[in-house]
């Protein structure tokens, strides 16, 4: 009977998915398409959820689905403005069109087949038994951050770099976005109450990492959410510190206290990102409070097409 | 006999090559945008279904682990991409 609920659980799950997803790109209108997206992506954090991955739940609530729909929405509004460019019309070559979807569809069918057997013929356990056997000597209990942190930890490390160089990427392109208006009552008010909360959220996220779902990139991502959210209140400055220096010595702490820990340890012997069994726990939380600050700045001046300093912290009333 | 794991991947594989017929289809570039989103979250469920060991064990946190921080760089590269495109359509007003 339980057996029974959970697969007509799944198959409902699914199809809302599938619906939602499918509904979000053949949308006529992209601002409907766009909202679409996120009640999509909401729904893909019930399915990590159901799958049993609550850290990519988290993940996907705070930045697949809550950051990139307002970055998409923003740029929409920058699109709008600009006085309708975006033509919406089909391409005319019908043929290509046909050619395009038997194409996709034989590409669906090879990589359905090559799925299902791989799941049942080839007997292929991945990699947990090995996580699992090591994860007393990782320093933290929680298996994905152990991954992170320290069984994959040089992944994590360039991969803050990848988030560094897009920023710097965006930054050089010197794209600014108009300010927003200074927030109605209710969300002003709304934003008072909710920037504190988040900021907790996000410390005890962090925290938690180290034994349960939680860590440093859903950290810095409720953090960041933070930001965006004094962004678009009208707090031209996104809670970002005003000085220059100040931010662009928060973009790089992560990587730069990942270098230093990497580089340390290579000097007193051992590889690098290879902790001392002891100290691992601490370093572990030392990283990932580093690249939490790095990732929710970089996230913020990803939000904000880079535009910093000039116009500083001050509260924008003016457009 | 299908299995959770199959069924949630083969969604995700549905996602995907729809996602990736109309990234390739459409003109618009905040579609194209909004598509290789969606193609890109097929692909996630097509990696963490995989990993799925059943309900009464832990699953595999490796794809978990890549999964994570690929969200990260999928949002990074989304807001490259709109960058990138604004200062296309900028007229050229160069400073």
């Amino acid at each position: 009977m339980e057996a029974l609920i959970w697969t007509v659980f799944d198959f409902l799950l699914i199809t809302a998915m599938l619906a939602l997803g499918w509904s979000a790109l053949s949308t006529h209108s992209l601002r409907r398409g766009i909202a679409l997206f996120i009640a999509f992506g909401l729904l893909l954090s019930l399915v990590w959820v159901r799958l049993r991955a609550p850290d990519i739940a988290l993940a996907e609530a705070a930045i697949g689905t809550g950051l990139t729909g307002a970055l998409l929405l923003a740029a929409l509004r920058d699109e709008e403005s600009a006085a309708g460019a975006a033509s919406t019309e089909k391409p005319k070559n019908t043929i290509a069109d046909y050619l395009l979807i038997a194409a996709t569809v034989i590409l669906a069918l090879i990589l359905g087949w090559a799925l299902i057997d791989a799941l049942m013929n080839r007997q292929y356990s991945g990699l947990a038994n090995e996580v699992f056997t090591q994860l007393d000597r990782s320093g933290v209990t929680n298996p994905v951050t152990a991954v992170l942190l320290n069984f994959r930890a040089y992944d994590t490390f360039l991969e803050l770099a990848v988030l560094l160089v897009a920023v710097l990427g965006i930054r050089s392109l010197n794209v600014s976005r108009r300010p927003y208006l200074k927030a109605g009552l209710v969300l002003s008010g709304l934003t008072v109450w909710l920037v504190p909360v988040l900021i907790v959220i996000s410390a005890y996220l962090l925290w938690v990492g180290a034994h349960a779902p939680g860590g440093a990139f859903q950290s810095g991502a409720v953090l960041a959410a933070a930001g965006v959210l004094l962004r678009l209140s009208g707090y031209h400055g996104a809670g970002l510190p005003a000085r220059i220096v100040i931010r662009r010595a928060l973009m790089i702490v992560g990587v730069l206290v990942f270098a230093i820990i990497g580089l340390g340890l290579m000097v007193l012997g051992r590889g690098f990102l290879e902790y001392p069994l002891a100290w691992s726990g601490s370093l572990i939380l030392g990283i990932e409070t580093a690249a939490t600050l790095s990732i929710a700045v970089t996230l913020i001046m990803a939000f904000l097409a880079g535009e910093t300093g000039r116009a500083g912290n001050q509260e924008d009333s003016s457009c | 006999m299908l299995s959770v794991q199959m069924i949630y991947g083969l969604a995700g594989v549905l996602l995907f090559t729809f996602a990736l017929r109309v990234a390739l289809s459409q003109v618009a570039f905040l579609r194209r945008v909004l598509a290789i989103n969606v193609a890109g979250a097929g692909l996630f469920l097509v990696f963490i279904s995989a990993a799925y060991k059943g309900a009464g064990q832990p699953a595999d946190p490796v794809p978990h682990a890549l999964v994570l921080t690929g969200i990260v760089v999928a949002f990074s590269a989304t807001a490259l991409a709109i960058a990138l495109a604004r200062r296309l359509h900028r007229p050229s007003d160069d400073d």
